[in-house]
């Protein structure tokens, strides 16, 4: 694990046990001062129970969590925690009363003095942009507004570390996005150290400055951003972070850095150490597969294929397209490339990616 | 016909008059109904989030008991806190058996497993993550059972009133632990049964009247209550 900056959260030996299921199994984590942790996995990966774990919300089973250094043992410790930080749910759980109530509801739970509460209540809608809903009843408000309502309440008492419950997946797409860019600057101005789980890539991508991916309940890698999504440690994090291409297979020979891995018959090139004989996995982006409808020139990409189209799914802003060529192979190309080469399904195409942009793991 | 049309006519006139009688009664109706009420709500709220927000063994068994009581009939109630007053039983030397506050306990028996019950659900009802942000903003325990009951006010609202709307209309419990003793226990329930029986209709029909009137606030104030807001 690496240790860059100051560690305010380290969890030790954190298992969650229920109905003698073990959900969670966390040997050690460490939660860094300032930054911004994502938990990435899919739904029941244990990434909400982590955030509750270290909320300190649910108690769990064993292990032992320090804040700044000091081990929280009794429960006024764990109190006195819960004062320092806060958390926001994928539901916003607002109280029924204004939505100015519900922004003081945590700074009226410690006592905080009325001038204070209503400037800071003022402070964080105007982050927020809701200030024209402060006399507005919570349950008059929209989805996206009232998730803004409750991010201001939770950063209204100015926790130092804030839990983020998959806050946006309840949102429309423009309203999140609007709401990730506001949470983005916010976390950056107010130096918030943050921890959220998400089930989404972009999401993840866009505000984390490390990554954990989650699966039944251990978190099988952390690290930057670029060090998962360029070097996922299993197949699991590769299929889960977008190497859409995965492929099984047997080192033939390997040469200077370069190995020959033959796969459903064919032989990939990738650059990676394995010895001859063993089993691996490669991984491939599709951003980084080209196609062309000619035969192939002389390429700088080691590997060339004859690939026939299967199927070409729209994705907005970008067209995915799925082929077979000995082996399953997915590539991205733009709605212009689409036109240029006018693809369509079963069309023969010729796809070629780079001995390096081949991501090798050891099984 | 005539019969029911002089009724009314007569009882229109007492209530009009601001008979006496009819008043004292009333207000003795809502006095010993309403304490009832007030001493059901105290144990019924706290016991029925103390039941939905701790998990023990046996608790479904005290949620069916709960559910039970809800139905308990007035009668059994009546005879029960009968024997447990009568003058040498259990509480016999207290020597409360019909008075106003032999009636306030009997309706507080039949009305606080009504209000625990419908306590219960509300609380129940809440999001369970509710429970967890009220403690992640940094409440005691105290705070959050405190603001899960001021979220659950609308239900809470509406068990108070089906436990209102239960004793005031309750006559048999009241008959048997009140005597119905003029100018001392007798409410609008008990004196309906006895004036019908003596053949006053007149009287019988105001005091009826006042009931219906009673029994209608409530329910316009329990659908009030159910059809405003929620859009979420």
């Amino acid at each position: 694990m690496r240790i860059d900056g100051e560690r305010i959260l380290a969890a030790n030996g954190l298992m969650v046990r229920r109905g003698g299921v073990q959900v969670l199994d966390i040997p050690s984590l460490a939660i860094e001062q300032g930054k911004c942790l994502t938990l990435i996995g899919p739904n029941g990966a244990g990434k909400s129970t982590l955030l509750l774990a270290l909320a300190c919300l649910i108690k769990p089973s064993t292990g032992t969590l320090a804040f700044k250094g000091q081990r929280l043992a009794s429960d006024h410790d764990l109190f006195a925690y819960r004062r320092r930080v806060a958390m926001v749910f994928q539901e916003p759980l607002l109280f029924d009363t204004t939505v100015f109530e519900n922004i003081a509801a945590g700074l009226k739970l410690r006592k905080v003095k009325h001038a204070e509460v209503e400037r800071r209540v003022r402070e964080y809608a105007q982050q927020f942009g809701i200030m024209h809903l402060l006399q507005r009843s919570a349950r008059k408000v929209s989805g996206g507004e009232a998730q803004r309502t409750s991010l201001a309440r939770a950063f209204s008492t100015q926790p130092e570390i804030i839990f983020l419950d998959e806050p946006f997946s309840s949102l429309d797409p423009p309203t999140r996005d609007s709401l990730i860019e506001d949470l983005h600057r916010i976390l950056h101005e107010t130096q918030t150290t943050a921890v959220m789980a998400t089930h989404d890539r972009e999401e993840a991508l866009r505000l984390s400055d490390d990554m954990a991916v989650m699966h039944t309940g251990s978190i099988v890698q952390i690290g930057s951003p670029e060090e998962i999504m360029n070097h996922p440690a299993n197949d699991f994090v590769a299929a889960f972070i977008g190497m859409e291409t995965v492929i099984p297979g047997m080192v033939s020979s390997s040469e200077r850095g370069v190995l020959t891995v033959s796969a459903s018959g064919r032989d990939i090139l990738a650059v990676g150490e394995a010895a001859p004989g063993e089993e691996v996995c490669l991984c491939i982006r599709p951003e980084n597969v080209t196609l062309s409808t000619a035969v192939a020139d002389r390429t700088s990409a080691r590997n060339v294929f004859a690939a026939s189209i299967l199927r070409i799914i729209p994705k907005g802003l970008y067209y995915k397209i799925e082929m077979d060529c000995g082996f399953f192979l997915v590539a991205y190309v733009t709605r212009q490339s689409l036109d240029d080469l006018s693809l369509h399904a079963a069309q023969m195409v010729t796809a070629s990616f780079k001995a390096t942009a081949v991501h090798v793991i050891l099984k | 016909m005539d019969l029911i049309l002089e009724g009314i006519r007569q009882a229109i006139h007492l209530l009009f008059t601001l008979d006496p009688e009819v008043l004292g009664i009333t207000a003795l109706s809502l006095k010993v109904s309403g304490s009832a009420t007030l001493i059901s709500l105290c144990i019924g709220i706290s016991s029925g989030t103390a039941v939905a927000l701790n998990q023990f063994p046996g608790k479904r068994l005290v949620i069916s008991l709960i559910n039970t009581g809800m139905g308990l009939p007035p009668v059994v109630v009546g005879l029960l806190v009968t024997i447990f007053l009568w003058r040498n039983g259990p509480l016999g030397s207290l020597e409360i058996l019909y008075t106003p506050t032999a009636i306030i306990i009997a309706q507080a028996v039949i009305a606080t497993p009504i209000i625990t019950g419908i306590s219960m659900a509300a609380i129940q009802h809440l999001p369970r993550e509710l429970r967890l942000q009220i403690l992640a903003l940094g409440a005691t325990r105290l705070q959050m059972v405190w603001i899960l009951i001021r979220e659950a006010r609308l239900p809470l609202l509406a068990a108070v009133m089906a436990g209102f709307g239960g004793v005031i209309s309750e006559v048999g419990a009241s008959i048997m632990v009140g005597g119905n003793i003029k100018g001392y226990t007798r409410v609008l329930t008990t004196a309906t049964v006895m004036e019908t029986s003596k053949g006053n209709f007149e009287v019988a029909l105001a005091l009826g009247i006042i009931l219906l009137i009673l029994a209608f606030l409530i329910n316009a104030i329990l659908t009030h209550i159910q059809q405003r807001e929620r859009p979420r």
